[in-house]
């Protein structure tokens, strides 16, 4: 198979080029690849927050990686999307600490409120919910996470007041 | 006798700040080694007296695992750092990378120091981005004061360091999963042998321990193996941080000296929520079978107790449960997670955690057969053993454990087609 070697700059803005080469400049100059779960995260969330495969393939083309090694990579792991997503992704803890502390109250607020359930964004494109694992803050359970900020001891009012200080 | 080591800058105002954590003589011990070129051997076999023992959950002793590391062979060594924190219930590490992050720097430039490593990677679990941001933080002031890079303090030794972030997968926690997931592959287990040691990230000699076990090592060394040793109880030594959660009135991290016993860490996690019964405990993690509770407030909070008891002190972190949880669900819940975070690597632990939840939940949602108990029993023993790592047993696990306790749930459910719990 012959690889067209493509002028890399082409493939994302300079500013998105910059910051994967921060991660890659953290691995040894043969492995390049270790940087793939850095890139496809900077890549996604400039993508409103989903990975398409073209986006995919371009990342395996600044990493040179087989393109099949950055879908293994994106599908493998649940914090990338394969799919578009809200604006705001509502990540739920539903595990035991979170169940036993009333996560089920606070998923269904959610849903009433935002008329969508799992797997699901809102029409105009702002929220969407996800049901997720153990995100390591029990002590504070019910929780849920917002983008990168965690939000904890959580009550339909309080999901209330947070969701109305997003934009 | 509370915060001693990993916790000790925690009553400070901002104690992720290089200038406080050394206004408590932080990398004093780290300055010590450089300059006395102390000898790595002395420090494998200090770490050694000391007891400390893999705070993830596998208890593996960690001066025996530093001394499976040919110091001499010539190559690049690593150290890698586990803050893959993923075990539900357990929420330590992250305190420890919000609250300390330059203990577990110091921690593991002196590991690095030890087995001959001059590089090292801490796998942040993707998710803990405030904790991934303090730690950074905590890297540059390090670099700028000298602590990171080459030629550390002019001792002549190299020591670099860096984050790896995860991307959502609870696999990543084994250790050989994580070096695949820095090598930007499919996390996914590898057979041992050989072990990291021997042939661990990109091929090479490598220690991979867990945070709080790494950022115990600064204390140790300063005030010697002995002294943590003699915190905790044979076979257990020093503090350990406990994640409390469940129904109590104030979950959160506790760091305590071993063996201390189980009532006194839920006095101190302020007892049960309005006032009501403590019905069972899930001790390290979930999965650690559970512990009654009547059984539990007579143990005490150290490896050889807790595995009296049928179950394992795993990570620390101890789910509390009140007498309105419906046992069936619990294990519903907790059977759906190693369900979605199997790898997929491994037919007996692919096909066998599906199996076991789509049976509990069956029993749950009140379509249970007779036959459904000993199929769970006959399905957790045989993912049990027959997996590359440990998430198979991690599942077969609780399901041993809550039929051992709570069998008569089970049944109710299957006869009644309901729980016997109120609130279930």
């Amino acid at each position: 198979m012959t690889v067209t070697v493509k002028d890399k700059t082409e493939l994302f803005s300079p500013q998105i080029c910059a910051e994967i080469d921060r991660w890659i400049a953290k691995y040894p100059a043969e492995w390049k690849q270790s940087a793939v779960m850095g890139a496809l995260m900077i890549v996604q969330d400039d993508n409103g927050g989903w990975l398409t495969t073209e986006l995919m393939d371009r990342v395996a083309d600044y990493l040179e990686m087989p393109p099949i090694a950055v879908y293994e990579v994106a599908t493998f792991y649940s914090m990338y999307e394969l799919k578009p997503v809200g604006k705001h992704k509502i990540c739920v803890c539903t595990n035991v600490s979170c169940m036993t502390n009333k996560s089920d109250l606070i998923v269904e607020h959610l849903e009433k409120k935002l008329g969508i359930s799992f797997g699901e964004v809102t029409e105009d494109g702002r929220f969407s919910m996800k049901e997720v694992e153990c995100l390591g803050a029990c002590g504070g359970a019910p929780m849920m996470q917002i983008g990168k900020q965690y939000y904890e001891n959580l009550t339909p009012e309080i999901v209330d007041a947070i969701l109305e200080g997003l934009e | 006798m509370v915060n001693e080591v990993c916790l000790r800058t925690l009553d400070l105002e901002r104690p992720w700040l290089m200038e406080q954590y050394q206004s408590r003589g932080g990398y004093e011990v780290l300055k010590q080694v450089l300059s006395e070129k102390r000898a790595p051997e002395d420090i494998i076999e200090e770490v050694k007296k000391s007891g400390l023992r893999g705070r993830g959950g596998a208890g593996f002793p960690t001066g025996l695992k530093w001394s499976f590391i040919s110091r001499n062979a010539p190559g690049q060594k690593y150290v890698v750092c586990n803050s893959d924190e993923g075990e539900p219930g357990t929420f330590k590490d992250r305190d420890i990378l919000r609250y300390n992050p330059h203990q577990l720097i110091e921690g593991m430039i002196l590991a690095g120091y030890a087995i001959g490593a001059t590089r090292g990677y801490n796998y942040i679990r993707g998710e803990f981005w405030e904790p991934y941001e303090r730690f950074e933080q905590a890297l540059q002031e390090a670099r700028e004061a000298g602590f990171l890079g080459e030629n550390l303090l002019g001792s002549g030794f190299d020591f670099e360091l860096h984050t790896h972030l995860g991307g959502g997968a609870y696999i990543c926690g084994e250790e050989t999963a994580l070096l695949e997931s820095i090598e930007g592959k499919k996390g996914q287990p590898r057979y041992k042998p050989p072990f990291p040691a021997h042939f661990g990230l990109y091929g090479r000699p490598t220690i991979i321990n867990n945070t709080e076990s790494l950022a115990s090592i600064p204390m140790i060394l300063e005030k010697g193996g002995e002294w943590f040793a003699d915190i905790g109880v044979k076979n257990s030594g020093g503090s350990k941080l406990f994640s409390i959660s469940g129904n109590i009135n104030n979950p959160g991290v506790f760091e305590i000296p071993m063996g201390t016993p189980f009532s006194e860490l839920l006095e101190m996690a302020g007892g049960m929520r309005d006032g009501r019964k403590i019905k069972a405990v899930i001790p390290g993690g979930s999965s650690a079978p559970v512990i009654p509770g009547e059984q539990m407030m007579d143990l005490n909070m150290d490896y050889d107790s807790i595995a009296g008891a049928g179950s394992m002190l795993g990570s620390g972190a101890v789910i509390v449960l009140d007498d309105t949880n419906c046992m069936v669900k619990t294990l519903e819940r907790m059977s759906y997670f190693y369900h979605e975070e199997s790898c997929g690597q491994c037919t007996p632990c692919r096909e066998g955690t599906g199996w076991l939840y789509r049976v509990v939940h069956r029993i749950e949602s009140g379509q249970g057969r007779q036959e459904d108990l000993d199929l769970l029993d006959d399905v957790a023993d045989k993912i049990s053993g027959k997996t590359i790592c440990a998430l198979g047993d991690a599942a077969a696990l609780p399901v041993q454990g809550m039929l051992r306790h709570y069998r008569d749930e089970f049944q109710y459910h299957i006869d009644h087609k309901r729980c016997m719990v109120g609130a279930g």
